[in-house]
């Protein structure tokens, strides 16, 4: 396929962008889309991350003022990255960042995959332990209530069973 | 086996040239992204914190369970040339990325080359199996091995929802990029290529040119692989690659067919020229050398050409690239001199006819 633009070099970059649920597709060279500024800025190293952060800058929630400057930026507590650095690299900066993200990049995965569940593969230890971590933290809330509410049998009955599981996640 | 030696020898196990349909699928590659929960990615890493994650790795390469499977070397970027690096890279054993812009980046090499496992790279930990070819279950049953023993003694960064966390949002879930290496020139020369290509882009799959720039495919090459990562199993992942892998195979066949039946004449003159030009030229750009090399192959391939194996063209694949020639010759070299020694290459190894087999200047 040749390019649209200038109809002589081969498309080398193929586009597709939604807006509104209106989609339109580019199928332009690097030259033309160097020229073509307004629509590909900074395509002078363009790469997966240009593309990536290009997907991002598109979501709604950005446009309609969501993120404004009085708001919390929204950040990953554990490196610190913000959620405007990621939409920059396209790149997490640790496991957290996927947590205090969070249902943000849902738009973002669903762009990518076409989907934001995992179905794959699941790590045999690393996942029992993530079973084991979901119950503690149950059982560690129904604790805090059974405390509230001086229920002190049932709270003693938590706290063996907590013990237990912290004992089996240090184990494995 | 020294260090040396996978920067020397240009041999790896992926260009035996044998396997399934190797006559079109010159390799299989599976990739398989795995990162350390408690650490930060490579890329927010310091220095210390990359080389725990180095130390860590390797301390679980010289277990027990991985050394009954794989004997793996490892090889940390520090501490080899930047055209060793280049040679690395233009056998697929390391990523651009992991020789270029990796901090404490390393990587632990089978023997055999089939299995080299990058850390530090964009993740912290990178499988990658490469076979010769057509062989995508091959390579995921040995990647997912290595996979589990690594995930017996290090803690992966794995959420129920997103599955595998990667650095990079279009790796995670699976974490796994599995590809073919496709000679196609028939489908390049019926012109019946960009049409199968655009279809491609619509399965969820991705196809590029190996070497060469952008659509460019030097030397008919083209990489195929999924582009999706997350919301289907390893299973479907593989299954719909190796489908689609399926037809392009057949397809290429089919063109193969009508060109000898229609255009016997015009195709064998093109495959003869340029088999005389590799046996006689004297100095030959790299882009030339693809083209060429593929026409030859393709008469290989067809028994147009007799008495050259088609091992001696994986082979220079490798070895007529940039960094080989320079790590064989010792030296830097100009383009020019490359193109010479290219050349001088070429016409030896094709003579020689066989591999591993050095006779000197023509």
């Amino acid at each position: 396929m040749n390019c649209e633009e200038c109809g002589k070099r081969p498309a080398t970059l193929h586009l597709t962008k939604i807006v509104n649920g209106e989609k339109t597709e580019y199928h332009i060279c690097e030259q033309c889309a160097q020229e073509k500024g307004d629509v590909f800025t900074g395509f002078h190293n363009f790469s997966i991350n240009n593309l990536l952060s290009g997907l991002l800058k598109f979501d709604p929630m950005q446009k309609n003022g969501r993120e404004s400057s009085t708001s919390k930026p929204l950040r990953c507590e554990t490196c610190g990255l913000t959620y405007a650095q990621f939409s920059k690299s396209g790149r997490f900066g640790c496991s957290d960042c996927y947590t205090f993200l969070g249902d943000k990049l849902d738009p973002l995965f669903r762009r990518i995959h076409g989907n934001t569940q995992h179905i794959g593969k699941v790590p045999e230890r690393t996942g029992g332990q993530l079973k084991i971590r979901k119950e503690l933290e149950q059982l560690k809330s129904a604790l805090q209530r059974y405390v509230a509410s001086e229920e002190f049998e049932k709270a003693a009955e938590m706290r063996d069973r907590i013990r237990m599981l912290e004992q089996k996640m240090s184990q494995s | 086996m020294s260090q040396q030696q996978f920067m020397q020898n240009p041999w790896s196990n992926w260009m035996k040239g044998e396997g399934p349909d190797s006559d079109i699928v010159i390799s299989t590659r599976l990739r398989i992204a795995r990162n350390l929960r408690q650490h930060p990615f490579p890329l927010l890493a310091t220095d210390s914190q990359a080389e725990e994650v180095v130390k860590k790795v390797t301390e679980v390469s010289e277990s027990e369970a991985m050394r009954k499977r794989h004997r793996l070397q490892m090889i940390q970027m520090d501490q080899v040339n930047p055209l060793e690096k280049k040679v690395l890279v233009e056998k697929h054993l390391i990523s651009p990325h992991l020789a270029e812009e990796s901090r404490k980046g390393a990587v632990l090499l089978s023997k055999d080359e089939s299995v080299s496992i990058m850390i530090n790279e964009e993740d912290h930990i990178r499988i990658q199996v490469l076979l010769p070819g057509f062989r995508l279950n091959e390579a995921w049953e040995m990647g997912t091995k290595i996979d589990d023993i690594f995930e017996k003694h290090l803690n992966y960064a794995f959420d129920e929802k997103r599955g595998y966390l990667t650095s990079c949002p279009t790796n995670v879930g699976t974490g796994i990029r599995a590809s073919v290496m496709l000679h196609l020139p028939a489908l390049v020369m019926t012109q019946q290529i960009s049409r199968i290509l655009q279809a491609i882009n619509q399965v969820g799959l991705v196809v590029r040119g190996i070497y060469g720039e952008g659509s460019e495919a030097l030397g008919n090459l083209f990489q195929l692989s999924n582009q999706v990562t997350l919301g289907m199993s390893e299973t479907d992942i593989l299954s719909n690659l190796y489908g689609v892998a399926r037809q392009i195979i057949e397809q290429e066949r089919v063109a193969r067919q009508y060109l000898q039946e229609h255009t016997r004449v015009s195709l064998e003159d093109r495959i003869f020229r340029s088999y005389g030009i590799l046996l006689h030229a004297r100095t030959m750009e790299s882009k030339e050398a693809a083209q060429r090399l593929s026409d030859l192959r393709l008469g290989i391939d067809l028994g147009v050409i007799p008495n050259v194996s088609p091992l001696v063209l994986n082979e220079l694949l490798v070895t007529t690239q940039p960094g080989f020639l320079q790590q064989h010759a010792g030296q830097k070299l100009t383009p020019e001199q490359r193109d010479e020694r290219r050349a001088r290459l070429i016409r030896e190894r094709i003579n020689a006819g066989r591999p591993s087999h050095d006779n000197g200047i023509l």
